[in-house]
């Protein structure tokens, strides 16, 4: 970070230019009369924070950042300036200590970090320099090193490919440890520098490092004896990232462009921001709170000191005279500095060691969550993945679910299912034994019960095959499941016993999107057979068996603005020919009008069975025309700014005027149990929302097959389609429908408590929401009323139980989340997905979690929790969140209830001590009560309870609702623990206080002092903070039996050996022996046992009060309540489709 | 007291061993073990008022007795206290409280006449009591240094800074320092019996077995010095407001002289409160039936040293008997009785609701 900020700062020059000037192999050129070699930062990578030398400031300096550390560090100081009751050891020792183990574990993180460093800094690699190859370590790569790289090795550092082994000039990488991406991805050498590496003398000239992994921009200029220099545009297609692995090419050359710091896998590490959860910000309330107990304690007891001494002989008497210096200091500072000595008396109040427990609550606490083996998915060989710790807690807070659906409620396995050809449905049957394997289903469509043109078949066909960017997997490659399986079957079915290529019988494609794959197989299914790729030609195996080559001329790159993908071939017969596939909404205004029709009811009826469509149309170029393209495509590629948008503007200018030919439509099965784990968290009481980039139909039927729509939900939809309406404009149209709407879902609607408890009412509502129109809710601004909108539409959505937003961008995705998030009651939300595209809502949302799909693992990466299937969530959210919550919230409440009925007594205390802040317990108890005697048995607990077990947990979704909004920490259970704090307090001191009422407590007459009194109190204390913890255990593991006997025992032996040796450290030998003596008291025996029972009497009490009586009390009523309502709507006669819809899927699963 | 259940789920954990021993820890399946699939064996106590109801009635049939002998064994304790501060003109103290000064040489000596109404059998214990008299100010407590008093050497001339203001008299060092040894209480008590025909006799009083034993035999020991404390103590100063020296604090008895003196002990040992009394002597039982002290006049000779008018403190003896659990304190036997009865009520209370609430409870499942 600093590295980079001084590397700006210094490389001030290369920012004006906007662009780094590289020479290839160092050397100088023509162009150039003098050559300086400009000052690039090394390869180094450093991921590491810190280094030997200044970890210890660094580190230091970090966590005194934190409020707390901070806090305890300024008690700290005051203890040693001025004058105060306790040593300044008591919160020295323990902030040491959490000091430490934090910056023992930062240190260790860090250290692993600088052998992950090591390792990617010390690696040997090929650099050519004149002519020879020399060995270097990565780290020495300058910029402008000609580097080799061989066969399955990662680059070095971002390289530009100059030469490759193939004779065709590319080189197949792949990206896995980058977006995950496991395809292999084609990448070119840039034109006429693949002849000679050695001799070659060139400049390139690049865009400063930026971080967006897809984007490149740059030029080469070529200098040939003393010729006038070529100039060769740089893509991305040129650029092979640091971090990626070369494939299938046995070696390559490059020049590094960028190292170090500066490459885009450097760039795109990036620390996340840090998410809080509500617990952190709870606990923030309560501090202050305490803060507020804290300082007004200091106050009342200055004052009371003060006014005590007043009193004539009570401030100085004969037998206990101030000190010169005491006295001569001023009045003033002297009140501050009583001040200041109540405030580290009472500081314990603010528990340090809180700070350290949660910590280790979570990190440990996490570990269950990648130990749970139901969170393992036999198929791809992992479990779930925690990011983060910090946030265990708030899966147990979940108000809304963010969920995308392609690859999270849907598998993202495509099938082709059927195509239209000129509004011609053909359905691929299995069975059916026709010449062609292809028939012509009698859908209602059909009027005329006949096939579309062969011609036509053929150039749809052709279209689906030569339109994508699929590669063949070499057979060479491993790892071809079912899918070759599945192709060799259908081969069998086509060939007709004629001789087939012995490649072909194990073809498997690769393509960054399953529905390409899904595409080229269907179109393999009719006969035409996608043979690969090879030098810019495009071979197809058609259905005569006859191999056509295409020349490969342009690939307009997908996007999903645009939303559909294009390429130029030019066939053998020299036609140049544009097909074109995309969704429908950006083909349709782009192809003749009078075509659409026939398709549009097509794909229409196909996305409301929940498949996803792709529309296919052609063009044909007239030479005129291509090389018009042509130049323009060029033109846009080679320059170096804005070349994203000017490409944009050649594509959308190509793609018009096309002819349609068909539509395809592809299925995506839903996942297992997707439907299952919606309902369980509908019935937590969670609110679901689909966001998602795909068609309205399809998504719909997809909220439908998951029964997030159910029979009875009235949907309420704002679309382009509902805003078209005659004789009105489309924003006083979306104004009536947001108030029409309104009216129905919130003013209508009975009030929230009884929407609350009434589970599967008759009337849900579903709202449907689509891109363009909620981009006009937001963006209205011309409008005055634009704050009006965005909250109707809010208001409208939080009383609506599902909400679909479909047709959206990645972006807009982020800002639903946000809108929600910052909504009143900031409601915790939690965002689902498992492709780049939900990258940003994933970071947005309070929670983020990755499903381990199949679009790469950008998702699993920024997320917080990374999950392999949907239906891990409802484990995850309703038996681990809700534990980690309780457990995690009840250790927030014990800790400051014990620190204040550990601090009351001492309060109190300066009443009978003439408020001179005379300690009622010993330094070392002082010290070790938060470290050692009372934290275990609370981090046990906050690591094993399980209030209600797992399964019921699971079994009943309605019992997550009971913790819902912080319920354990708002601010009456806070009052009640508060409350018992101050109880307990008051009954440990006025107990002992009155037992002390007569000090002669032995039976020989010898009697107790101060000393003696704190250490019955303490102990008091200790047992009951203790014992109450363990009425609390609803679940004793013999950890927990330990823990808790184990820590009572460890404070009877520490303090008969504290009190049994006179310490030669110590100037005061305050409580020798004074534990023992207490023990040979039976009145001290007594009093112990009976403030004990005393204290944990209201417990007991409420415990057995509070209703339900027990979980198991509670597992009967919720077996009636779920009989009566989660099992019905189950039942319950779903629209056919949809049940065959889930059936299906559940037969898959 | 709590209905129990085990929760046994010990059965994936059995299976456990065998599964992860096959070779399935090779992917990164996690570990079918009961610990980190949070399925440990755990008992599940369940309070309800059912099985807290006998609980409560057995803690209070025991607790009820118990309060009940505490506060008769309290009552038995005979105690008498009587104030002989000299605040009112007409105790026979007054003058000696009022025209006390430091440096007098002469003490002033009161005596003040009571009657015991009832006989002290057993071993009779006597206390000086002070009260508003803070032991427990922080200033005051930390105002000693235990190494010195531990006959450490080095700390014997160089007292610890805590002690200041009474660390060093002039340039000799105090031994024993800081406020609380200045503050030593210095009144001489004899107690006297006057019998049926005005004869008085001296009651002997026994002043060892006050203190701490291990304060007398580990924490407090006089400094190396040959057995001569004199010698021992020689480049010390006495406390300020003391009349003689610590060396001859005792100088009968050399194992009660100098730190190891037990009256000095008790009085190191700091209250609690701000009235408090401290064992001052013990006074035995006779052989024979005769009570210790019977019940008749006595008399009880003060040497008046300690001024306490001055932060308007009072001064006390208390005589008293000591039971098993100490001096009369009738708090211990009532809070048992009130934590007893509690118990007891809420018992019932709770017998009562847990009653109606099982009826109401069966009868309302029927119709949902």
């Amino acid at each position: 970070m600093l590295r980079r900020r001084l590397n700006r700062w210094f490389g001030g020059e290369d920012r004006r230019v906007d662009s780094r000037t590289i020479y290839v192999g160092h050397r100088p050129c023509p162009a150039n009369e003098v050559f300086i070699p400009p000052k690039f930062c090394d390869n180094r990578i450093v991921s590491s924070k810190y280094t030997v030398w200044n970890f210890l400031p660094k580190n230091l300096f970090e966590q005194f950042r934190r409020i707390a550390n901070f806090y305890f560090l300024i008690i700290f100081l005051v203890q040693v300036i001025v004058d105060t009751p306790t040593s300044p050891v008591t919160s020295g020792l323990p902030l040491f200590f959490v000091i430490t183990v934090t910056a023992i574990k930062q240190g260790y993180e860090d250290w692993l970090r600088h052998k992950a460093d090591n390792e990617v800094n010390k690696y040997r690699v090929t650099v050519l320099e004149d002519g020879r190859r020399i060995q270097k370590e990565s780290e020495k790569i300058k910029v402008g090193d000609v580097l080799e790289v061989d066969e399955d090795e990662t680059f070095p550092c971002d390289l530009i490919l100059l030469q490759s082994s193939r004779d065709d000039g590319t080189c197949f990488v792949t990206t896995a440890s980058l977006d995950g991406e496991s395809n292999h991805k084609t990448h070119y050498t840039v034109p006429d520098t693949e002849r000679d590496v050695e001799s070659l003398n060139a400049t390139i000239e690049c865009e400063q490092p930026q971080p967006d992994l897809y984007k490149f921009v740059g030029r080469m200029h070529i200098y040939k004896n003393n010729e006038e220099p070529t100039l060769r545009s740089l893509g991305p297609e040129n650029l092979l990232l640091k971090g990626a692995t070369l494939k299938n090419t046995q070696s390559i050359c490059g020049v590094a462009v960028y190292t170090g710091m500066e490459t885009k896998m450097a760039l795109n590490y990036q620390g996340k921001s840090q998410k809080r959860s509500v617990v952190e910000k709870s606990i923030n309330a309560f501090l202050l709170v305490y803060l507020c107990i804290l300082v007004s304690k200091a106050l009342v007891c200055t004052t009371l000191k003060y006014v005590w001494q007043s009193k004539p002989g009570q401030d100085e008497p004969w037998y206990n005279e101030k000190t010169l210096k005491e006295k001569e200091t001023n009045r003033y500072l002297n009140m501050f500095t009583d001040f200041l000595s109540f405030m580290v008396l009472f500081n314990f109040i603010i528990p340090v060691s809180m700070y350290v427990t949660v910590e280790m609550q979570k990190f440990l606490g996490s570990f269950f969550i990648s130990w749970d083996k139901d969170f393992f998915d036999s198929e791809i060989e992992e479990g779930a993945l925690v990011n983060t710790s910090d946030l265990n807690e708030e899966l147990g807070q979940v108000e809304y679910v963010f969920t995308d659906k392609t690859g999270t409620l849907t598998q993202n396995n495509m099938e082709f299912i059927e195509c239209c050809i000129d509004g011609h449905q053909y359905k691929y049957r299995d069975a059916s034994s026709e010449v062609d394997g292809f028939c012509v289903t009698d859908g209602p469509m059909n009027t005329v019960q006949q096939k579309a043109g062969r011609e036509r078949e053929e150039l749809f066909l052709r279209a689906l095959c030569l339109c994508h960017t699929v590669q063949v997997k070499e057979s060479t490659e491993q790892g071809q499941g079912q899918e070759d399986g599945r192709i060799d079957q259908v081969d069998g079915l086509m060939v007709d016993g004629q001789v087939v290529p012995p490649l072909q019988e194990q073809r498997g494609f690769i393509a960054s999107s399953p529905d390409e794959i899904a595409l080229v197989q269907g179109a393999m299914r009719y006969g035409f057979t996608f043979l690969g790729l090879e030098s810019k030609t495009m071979k197809i195996l058609n259905r005569t068996n006859d191999v056509e080559m295409y020349e490969l001329l342009h690939v307009l790159n997908f996007d999903p603005v645009r939303r559909r993908m294009s390429v130029i071939v030019r066939s053998i017969s020299g036609e140049t020919l544009l097909f074109c596939k995309g969704a429908d909404s950006s083909i349709f205004p782009r192809v003749k009008q009078e075509e659409v029709e026939k398709i549009r009811m097509h794909v229409e009826r196909n996305a409301t069975d929940g498949y996803r469509t792709l529309c296919v149309a052609y063009k044909h170029l007239t030479p005129e025309e291509y090389d018009q393209v042509d130049s323009g495509l060029r033109e846009a590629r080679l320059a170096l700014q804005d070349r994203e948008e000017k490409l944009m503007a050649v594509y959308n200018q190509v793609e018009t005027g096309m002819n349609l030919i068909g539509a395809t439509a592809v299925e995506d099965r839903l996942q297992e149990e997707a439907a299952e784990t919606m309902e369980a968290l509908q019935g937590a009481g969670i609110k679901v929302w689909v966001l998602t980039g795909d068609k309205m139909e399809t998504a719909k039927s997809t909220c439908y097959a998951c029964r997030l729509f159910k029979r009875n939900t009235e949907l309420l939809e704002l679309t382009v389609r509902t805003l078209e309406y005659p004789g009105k404009r489309r924003e006083d149209r979306l104004h009536d429908l947001l108030l029409e709407y309104h009216k129905k879902t919130v003013q209508d609607a009975p009030p929230a408590k009884t929407r609350v408890a009434r589970n599967w009412s008759s009337q849900d509502f579903g709202f449907i929401v689509d891109g363009a129109t909620l981009s006009m809710v937001l963006n209205s601004s011309s409008e005055n009323n634009l704050h009006d909108y965005k909250d109707l539409f809010l208001q409208i959505c939080q009383n609506c139980t599902s909400v679909l937003c479909c047709r959206m961008a990645p972006l807009q995705k982020a800002q639903i989340v946000k809108m929600v998030k910052n909504s009143k009651g900031s409601p915790i939300t939690l965002s689902v997905g498992d492709g780049a595209n939900d990258v940003s809502m994933i970071l947005e949302a309070h929670v983020g979690i990755g499903i381990k799909g199949k679009e790469g693992r950008q998702a699993v990466r920024n997320s917080d929790y990374a999950i392999p299937k949907l239906k891990h969530l409802k484990k995850l959210l309703l038996a681990h969140g809700h534990l980690y919550y309780v457990r995690i919230a009840h250790l927030v409440q014990y800790f400051f209830y014990k620190n204040l009925c550990f601090i009351l007594p001492q309060f109190l205390y300066q009443f009978f001590c003439g408020c001179s802040q005379q300690p009622l317990y010993d330094a070392a108890y002082l010290t070790m009560y938060n470290i050692c005697f009372t934290s275990m048995p609370i981090l046990a607990y906050s690591l094993f309870e399980q209030h209600i077990s797992i399964e019921m947990l699971l079994e009943n979704a309605t019992l997550y609702r009971q913790i819902g909004k912080n319920a354990m920490l708002r601010w009456g259970p806070f009052l009640y623990w508060t409350l018992l704090g101050v109880f307990h307090g008051l009954v440990f001191f006025f107990g002992v206080w009155f037992l002390f009422s007569n000090p002669a407590l032995q039976d020989n007459g010898q009697a107790f002092g101060n000393w003696s009194y704190g250490t019955i109190v303490f102990t008091i204390l200790v047992f009951t903070v203790t014992l109450k913890l363990a009425l609390d255990t609803r679940h004793w593991t013999w950890i927990n039996h330990f823990v808790i006997w184990g820590s009572l025992a460890f404070y009877v032996f520490f303090s008969f050996f504290w009190g049994g040796v006179i310490w030669p450290f110590l100037r005061q030998q305050r409580l020798y022996f004074v534990f023992a003596n207490m023990l040979s008291s039976v009145s001290a025996w007594l009093v112990i046992i009976v403030l004990i029972l005393l204290s944990l009497l209201p417990e007991i009490l409420y415990v057995v009060l509070r209703k339900p009586r027990g979980p198991y009390a509670r597992q009967k009523k919720l077996v009636q309540s779920s009989a009566g309502g989660i099992q019905s709507p189950r039942s319950s006669a779903r629209p056919l489709l949809m049940r065959t819809f889930s059936d299906e899927s559940s037969t898959v699963s | 007291m709590m209905a129990s259940s085990y929760n046994a789920k010990e059965e994936d954990g059995h299976h456990s061993g065998a599964s992860s021993g096959t070779g399935v820890s090779k992917n990164k399946k996690p570990d079918n073990t009961a610990f980190k699939q949070q399925r440990l064996p755990a008992w599940q106590p369940i309070l309800t008022a059912g099985s807290v109801l006998p609980a409560f009635f057995v803690i209070g049939l025991i607790f009820i007795p118990i309060g009940i002998g505490l506060y008769v064994t309290s009552n038995n304790i005979k105690e008498f206290e009587i104030d002989y501060t000299g605040v009112s003109s007409d105790s026979p103290c007054y003058n000696c409280a009022k025209n006390f000064t430091w440096n007098t040489t002469e003490p002033c000596v009161c005596t003040v006449n009571f009657t015991l109404h009832q006989p002290f059998e057993s071993n009779v214990f006597m206390y000086y009591g002070l009260s508003n008299f803070y032991q427990n100010h922080r200033r005051y407590v930390k105002s000693r240094d235990d190494r010195q008093l531990n006959g450490d050497l080095s700390a014997l001339t160089d007292p610890s800074k805590e002690c200041e203001p009474y660390r060093k008299s002039g340039d000799v060092s105090i031994a024993p320092c800081g406020a609380i040894a200045n503050s030593l209480f210095n009144d001489t008590l004899v107690l006297y019996y006057v019998d049926s025909n005005n004869s008085i006799s001296e009651i002997p009083l026994v002043k060892k077995g006050i203190a701490w034993w291990t304060d007398k035999h580990v924490k407090f020991r006089n400094p190396a010095g040959n057995g001569n404390l004199t010698l021992a103590f020689k480049d010390t100063a006495k406390p300020v407001n003391w009349a003689k020296p610590v060396y001859e604090l005792d100088p009968l008895d050399p194992e009660n002289n100098g730190f190891i003196n037990e009256d000095f002990i008790v009085w190191m040992r700091t209250a609690a409160l701000p009235t408090f009394r401290k064992l001052y002597r013990i006074i035995q039982k006779k052989s024979g039936a005769t009570p210790t002290l019977p019940n008749g006049n006595y008399m009880l000779n003060i040497t008046y040293n300690y001024p306490v008018l001055s932060f308007d403190g009072r001064k006390r003896l208390i005589l008293s008997t000591i039971s098993w659990m100490g001096g009369k304190n009738p708090f211990l036997g009532i809070a048992y009785i009130t934590v007893g009865s509690i118990c007891f009520c809420l018992g019932v209370v709770l017998l009562i609701i847990h009653h109606k609430y099982d009826n109401r409870n069966t009868s309302a499942d029927i119709p949902s």
